[in-house]
């Protein structure tokens, strides 16, 4: 369902330009017919990154945690995340902003046209769920929140440098600020 | 993500990796792995529902208690079949002597602002071209759809860069219409499918591809299945 009426207005400085409103906004969801439009869906895309060539690591490495609710718990996500007032990540940028736990101005600095962006435009918490974490601490079930996250950006076809430089930098950095347990989330 | 799940491990945190494709996560096995089949880009599942949210929270930390290494599966996938679209107004006509993405463009400017308004600009144009100069981007893809060589289109940007800033536009400016949390890619299949500018853009990226543009060009300008 939907609000009542479209406004396309717009004020421009101090002049205001009104287009007609002919349209009431019917927003919904409409099922298409499979021969009226060509459309993609998630399922088709993520077949295309199927076959793309992944890291591979000789051996897993596995680090026992704290109990959870002593646990300080961090988020690292691959979302290319940063504020606003920090450097928008680059095409194949491979290091890391830091999030400040604190502020909620998270924008994402992602290239990649392959992934949905209205959910976490509409709700950062679909990618970064920050507010999730807080009411965890408050019921006790994780021990703290970090105050500080960190983003780095998903869509590299070279992983070598963040496998060598910029991961490790990362971690360093969570793990003197006290974290024990990271999420890790996609976009 | 996998691969700073394996370092970050190998640095003495703990992590939990959420994954949305089923063979990425598999083949690259992070030690704690939870496969979630939800759309690209909403690792959390469902936007604006914070008791499933957490339900994919709980299941991601239950791994933390694992002695080894571990992938699950979360068992409340969200299909995507491709067939829900949003039926967003567009304006009316307002400069007859327009292109018709170009009037369209201008006329979503309001419910542009109000989208950035609501959603604090978290998917906004603006990155590579500011929102008022929108429709001037708009016009470098027109032209190459009506046959200009693309790189003497005076397309304001990499055309990747250039291409999100236009679907961003479009899809804020859809949020701001919207009062629910749209189903995923609806918003895209709107712009792309329903949209002139869309059509610009699928018409332009096909155009840039017969006038052999480097691959990274044109594909990127649309979804990869497109």
């Amino acid at each position: 369902m939907c609000s009542d009426d479209v406004d396309f207005s717009r004020s421009q400085g101090e002049a205001t330009s009104h287009l007609p409103i002919t349209t009431a906004c019917s927003i919904g969801v409409v099922m298409a017919s499979s021969n009226s439009f060509t459309l993609m869906a998630d399922s088709d895309i993520k077949a295309l990154t199927e076959a793309l060539p992944g890291e591979s690591f000789e051996t897993t490495a596995f680090t026992t945690p704290p109990p959870l609710a002593d646990a300080t718990v961090a988020i690292v996500t691959t979302a290319s995340l940063h504020h606003p007032d920090q450097d928008d990540f680059e095409v194949m940028d491979t290091g890391y902003r830091v999030l400040d736990d604190s502020r909620r101005d998270y924008v994402t600095g992602h290239w990649s046209p392959n992934f949905d962006g209205s959910g976490f435009a509409y709700d950062m918490n679909t990618v970064f769920p920050v507010d999730r974490l807080d009411e965890l601490a408050e019921r006790g079930v994780i021990g703290r929140v970090a105050d500080q996250h960190l983003a780095y950006a998903g869509n590299q076809f070279d992983l070598s440098a963040i496998r060598m430089d910029s991961g490790p930098a990362g971690a360093r950095f969570l793990r003197d600020q006290g974290v024990d347990v990271v999420l890790l989330t996609p976009v | 993500m996998s691969t700073l799940a394996h370092v970050f491990e190998a640095e003495g945190i703990a992590t939990v990796a959420l994954g949305s494709i089923r063979k990425q996560i598999e083949d690259s096995a992070p030690p704690r792995g939870l496969w979630c089949d939800f759309p690209l880009g909403r690792p959390l599942g469902k936007p604006g529902d914070p008791e499933f949210q957490h339900r994919v929270l709980d299941a991601a930390f239950a791994l933390l208690n694992a002695t080894e290494p571990v992938l699950a599966e979360f068992d409340e996938p969200i299909p995507d079949d491709g067939d829900e679209m949003l039926a967003c107004p567009l304006p009316p006509r307002h400069d007859p002597d327009a292109h018709p993405a170009i009037d369209e463009a201008r006329g979503l400017l309001a419910a542009y602002d109000r989208g950035v308004e609501m959603s604090d600009g978290r998917f906004s144009a603006g990155r590579v071209v500011p929102a008022d100069d929108i429709p001037a981007a708009i016009e470098a893809f027109i032209r190459i759809s009506e046959g200009t060589p693309w790189a003497e289109a005076g397309i304001p940007g990499l055309p990747m860069r250039v291409g999100h800033d236009i679907r961003s536009y479009y899809e804020t400016a859809a949020l701001a219409m919207v009062d629910h949390a749209p189903a995923a890619w609806a918003s895209t299949r709107w712009f792309l499918d329903q949209t002139e500018t869309g059509k610009v853009m699928m018409a332009a990226r096909q155009a840039m591809q017969d006038q052999d543009a480097p691959q990274p060009m044109w594909f990127y300008l649309t979804p990869g299945d497109r």
